[in-house]
């Protein structure tokens, strides 16, 4: 019998700060077969690179391995010198992470960056390049000889992320780590290289460590799955079991908390109150019981023991109740939008910045109270778009922001105080978006002074309505952005928003950046707001279910042109355009998925005709190229020359 | 390459405007600002008449910007204009000096630029420790002293007390360039101290900051050896801004030198400035302080093109 390709056997890993020390890994015990693919899940925190890293022993300076082993391949990795652990990364294990563009090295060539993975084993180098080529076209790139040349700065990050996995089959690894490898990549191009690693893992028959958040990528990607909570394995089994039937509340909580193909009026996404515990934690009996509801005194007390159950291993008291909760939520009232005049109108609004065309001649309009979804890969445009209508760049020459049928300035500078209350917008990155050195208090204080506008005795009563509304705790408003967890700080980001009690809110990709039980909180949160103060947002994501789950209407973005607008059910079920077609045959779970050809054209050269007649797997002919289809002025329109009777329907 | 063309094109421009509104500050601050070059030159008990025959001699009579426009296409054919106290040409001086302050300027250079940058480098392998802690003090230490003080203390040690260099760098006519060299070691030095501290600090941060990073975790995970990491992947990210900042100092290194140069007494481009200065010798004056300027500007060019030749992101797409 072979050996695994990873065990790790009891394996506590901590790390030294500020000279204390605390375990992130508490007695890890799992082992991946030879050819298998298993994936380990949880959210941040849970401990998860910290097992990666592990995996190859380069955690960090101040980490370390306070017990158990590491064995790759059957060696233990824990006490190899210095010489055996190069030797080791020379041969066995590869490790993939999240974001590529900071894993190659700037200022070297691809050829240089693949082709030392050969040299270094002892390959001369012009056959290192040649090899360095074949991996390339492995990789499924067309033109390798123009990538080898390339700086990676120079490549799309779906081709930049190529570029790392060829680094890291290179060698022919016992074991490849990827770790987060298609988070921050657009949907069609996650989905692209996720094929590509499932292509891969039979052509090299190499045994995959594959973490993620993201339950449905793990779903798809893996044979079995481990869940991490606390840096203790909850959870183990067969990928599909595992999630059509969990048996941990927490693994069950975490599946519920996906939109999964639900709309806001289906009721409330579940969510799993309160904190992962501190590393230093010291509370008896299982880590998961004051955020569990199934939580007794046994649970409080007793750590409850991994039992194996044929092929599913759960580690609860509790472990028969957990499919209880997997009920469907109870429907609730949402606001729907208020007919008549539309509190934002654009109409003709374009950028162009030098050649790039950015927005073309973009017009839309929103109703009080309403979402509209703003969907399109990286550089279509979709966040230029934002940015005008908050006026943060000026549409060029001709192009109209109306808000209440007022028109408004095109730079952010010429608008009035009304403008600035009416319009707000909640970043992706509440790090970035919030002032680290200002208190919670003062940081939506300020904008209730400057933009609500109200003396001081209000303002303090309003702060408190508003902590209320977004649902933070009294006791965060002395604190600092950096204390907070990145779900409260969103929440602060949104609370500073509504401050000025805002009449269209931009949200810009707000929880692309957040785990999925904060996601639904985050989600809740902003229909509930909308519900009360009948706002009505712009909700710009690259995460479909998210913006199904929010939006009354979606417009589909390609190239700085609206490709398709309409009511969210119409452009879910079709007839759809051939790229919205492609959209949604990209997220897990569909059916057949559309491989778009090439990459997104350079909007400094945009096609002649339709803007998407390049990658249009549908396209009729000359007319594609020549006349560019018109955006019919109706409820659902589409962009296309198609007939709606042969566009595609999910 | 379009785009780098392009963009060394605006750069050049720059730098033209630049010293094209240097020449008219310095014009202006040598011809202009006196009032009467003529009385300025013969002192204010001079007769008037001598004062008007000196200035017509000059040219000092004719109208500004005839004067600016002479003075300037002159000096572009290479002619900078006779010296009011010397009654010789200009050009001979500026270029004497010029070559003994770039000696200097090479000296000091050979010596603090890998002295510095290998000083940083090692400190940001050690972060944190006591290596890293007395390099980093000890370089900001250095660069707060000014060249004046480092430069006495330099003397009495060196020179007075332990008598292994000599104290004045001048150099006469024939000397071998390895005593040249010996005597150039001296005035390097204060230099060499102010520009330590700097230089390494760049060189650390950019340095923890390309340890850090993670391709240079990618390198080490594809079980390269340390050197390799090192040279390869962490320092071709690491020293690209100081290098960059090295090259704009140059300018400092050849032109700034008046204090050192004076104590050494020592002729380079500095001490000319001051001796024009203090005789009034108006077109040595200008002359240095625009080759002084046009020196600053060529390094800051280079600085500028040397960086985005290095950086493949600052190429061409």
């Amino acid at each position: 019998m072979t050996a695994p390709a990873l065990e790790l056997r009891d394996l506590s890993v901590g790390y030294r700060a500020r000279g204390a020390e605390a375990l992130v890994l508490h007695g890890l015990s799992l082992s991946i077969a030879p050819g298998e693919v298993y994936g380990l899940v949880g959210e941040s925190g849970c401990g998860k690179s910290t097992a990666a890293f592990a995996a190859l022993r380069a955690l960090p300076r101040n980490g370390f391995i306070r017990g158990g082993q590491v064995l790759v391949d059957g060696q233990d990795i824990t006490a190899l010198d210095p010489a055996g652990l190069r030797q080791l990364r020379q041969t066995k294990v590869s490790m993939v992470y999240q974001d590529p563009g900071r894993a190659l090295n700037p200022s070297l060539t691809v050829a240089r960056q693949i082709g030392e993975v050969y040299e270094v084993a002892g390959v001369g180098r012009s056959e290192a390049f040649s090899r360095a080529q074949a991996m390339l076209l492995k990789m499924r790139i067309a033109g390798p000889a123009r990538v080898m040349r390339a700086y990676p700065h120079q490549l799309s990050g779906g081709m930049q992320q190529r570029v790392v996995i060829a680094m890291a089959l290179a060698k022919n690894p016992a074991l490849l780590v990827l770790d987060e490898p298609t988070t921050g990549l657009d949907a069609t191009v996650e989905a692209e290289v996720l094929d590509l690693v499932q292509v891969l893992r039979h052509e090299f028959a190499t045994s995959i460590l594959f973490i993620s958040h993201n339950l449905a990528v793990i779903g798809r990607m893996c044979d079995r799955v481990g869940v991490l909570y606390a840096g203790r394995l909850v959870e183990e089994g067969a990928a599909a079991d595992l999630l059509s039937r969990p048996l941990h509340p927490y693994t069950a909580r975490l599946i519920q908390c996906l939109p999964s193909g639900k709309r806001k009026a289906d009721g409330r996404l579940e969510t799993i109150p309160g904190f992962l515990p501190a590393p230093d934690d010291m509370t008896p009996g299982c880590v998961f019981a004051p955020r569990c509801e199934f939580a007794d005194d046994r649970c409080r007390t007793i750590v409850p023991p991994l039992e194996t159950q044929p092929g599913h291993q759960v580690a609860c008291h509790h472990a028969d109740r957990a499919q209880c909760t997997i009920a469907p939520a109870p429907p609730r009232l949402v606001s729907a939008p208020i007919a008549g005049a539309p509190v934002l109108r654009a109409v003709g609004l374009s950028k162009t910045y030098g050649d790039v065309r950015a927005v073309r001649d973009v017009s839309l309009a929103l109703l009080p109270g309403e979402t509209l979804g703003l969907v399109g890969e990286s550089g279509s445009g979709k966040t230029t778009l934002a940015r005008m209508l908050l006026g943060l760049e000026a549409p060029d020459p001709g192009g109209v922001i109306e808000l209440d049928g007022r028109f408004v300035a095109g730079r952010a500078k010429s608008r009035t105080r009304a403008d600035h209350k009416a319009l707000q917008i909640v970043f992706q990155n509440p790090d970035s978006a919030l002032n680290r050195s200002h208190t919670v208090r003062r940081l939506i204080g300020r904008p209730l002074a400057r933009m609500a506008g109200l003396p001081r005795r209000q303002r303090a009563a309003r702060l408190l309505e508003l902590v209320g509304a977004v649902r933070l705790a009294e006791r965060y408003l002395p604190m600092r952005p950096r204390q907070l967890s990145g779900g409260l700080k969103q929440r602060v980001a949104i609370a500073r928003a509504f401050a000025g009690d805002p009449k269209v809110v931009i949200c810009d990709e707000p929880t692309s950046a957040l785990d999925v039980s904060v996601q639904a909180a985050i989600l809740n949160l902003l229909t509930d707001l909308q519900a009360s103060a009948r706002v009505s947002y712009v909700f710009i994501s690259h995460d479909l279910g998210v913006v199904r789950y929010l939006s009354d209407r979606i417009a589909v973005i390609y190239l700085g042109r609206i490709m398709e607008i309409g009511p969210v059910q119409a452009v879910f079920d079709g007839p759809h355009h051939p790229y919205t077609e492609a959209l949604l045959s990209a997220m897990p779970g569909a059916g057949a998925r559309i491989q778009l050809h090439g990459e997104m054209p350079s909007p400094a050269a945009l096609p002649s005709g339709c803007v998407f007649q390049t990658r249009c797997p549908r396209k009729i002919g000359a007319i594609c190229e020549t006349t560019e289809p018109e955006l019919a002025d109706e409820a659902h329109a589409i962009r296309c020359h198609l007939p709606r009777a042969e566009m595609g329907r999910a | 390459m379009p785009h780098l063309a392009r963009q060394i094109g605006q750069r050049l421009g720059l730098s033209l405007l630049t010293l094209l509104l240097l020449s008219i500050v310095v014009f202006a601050g040598a011809q202009v600002l006196p009032g009467n070059v003529g009385r300025a030159i013969l002192g204010p008990l001079a007769d008037p008449a001598a004062v008007a025959a000196i200035n017509h001699e000059l040219g000092a009579d004719q109208p500004l910007v005839l004067r600016y426009l002479g003075w300037i296409g002159k000096f572009l054919l290479g002619d900078m204009g006779q010296s009011y106290v010397f009654r010789s040409p200009v050009a001979p001086f500026v270029g004497a000096a010029l070559l003994n302050s770039l000696k200097l300027a090479a000296v000091a250079f050979v010596i603090v630029v890998p002295l510095s940058i290998g000083a940083g480098v090692y400190a940001a392998t050690r972060v944190g420790r006591w290596q890293d802690r007395t390099i980093s003090i000890a370089g900001l230490s250095l660069t707060v002293v000014p060249e004046f003080v480092s430069a006495i203390a330099l003397i009495l040690l060196f020179g007075v007390w332990l008598r292994w260099l000599p104290i004045s760098a001048a150099i006469r006519p024939g000397t071998d360039w390895l005593e040249q060299l010996r005597r150039l070691i001296m005035p390097a030095l204060p230099l060499v101290i102010v520009l330590f501290g700097y230089i390494a600090r760049m060189a650390r941060a950019g340095t923890v900051a390309a340890l850090e990073a993670d391709y240079t975790r990618t390198a080490v995970l594809k079980g390269l050896p340390q050197r390799t990491v090192i040279f390869r992947h962490v320092l071709r990210n690491a020293l690209l801004p100081t290098i960059t900042v090295v090259a704009s100092q140059i300018g400092y290194m050849i032109g700034g030198l008046v204090v050192v140069e004076t104590l050494f007494r020592y002729q380079g481009i500095g001490s000319l400035i001051l001796m024009a200065a203090r005789g009034k010798d108006l077109p040595m004056l200008e002359a240095g302080i625009l080759v002084v300027g046009a020196l600053f500007v060529l390094a800051t060019l280079a600085a500028d093109m040397l960086q985005a030749g290095l950086d493949p992101r600052q190429r061409a797409r």
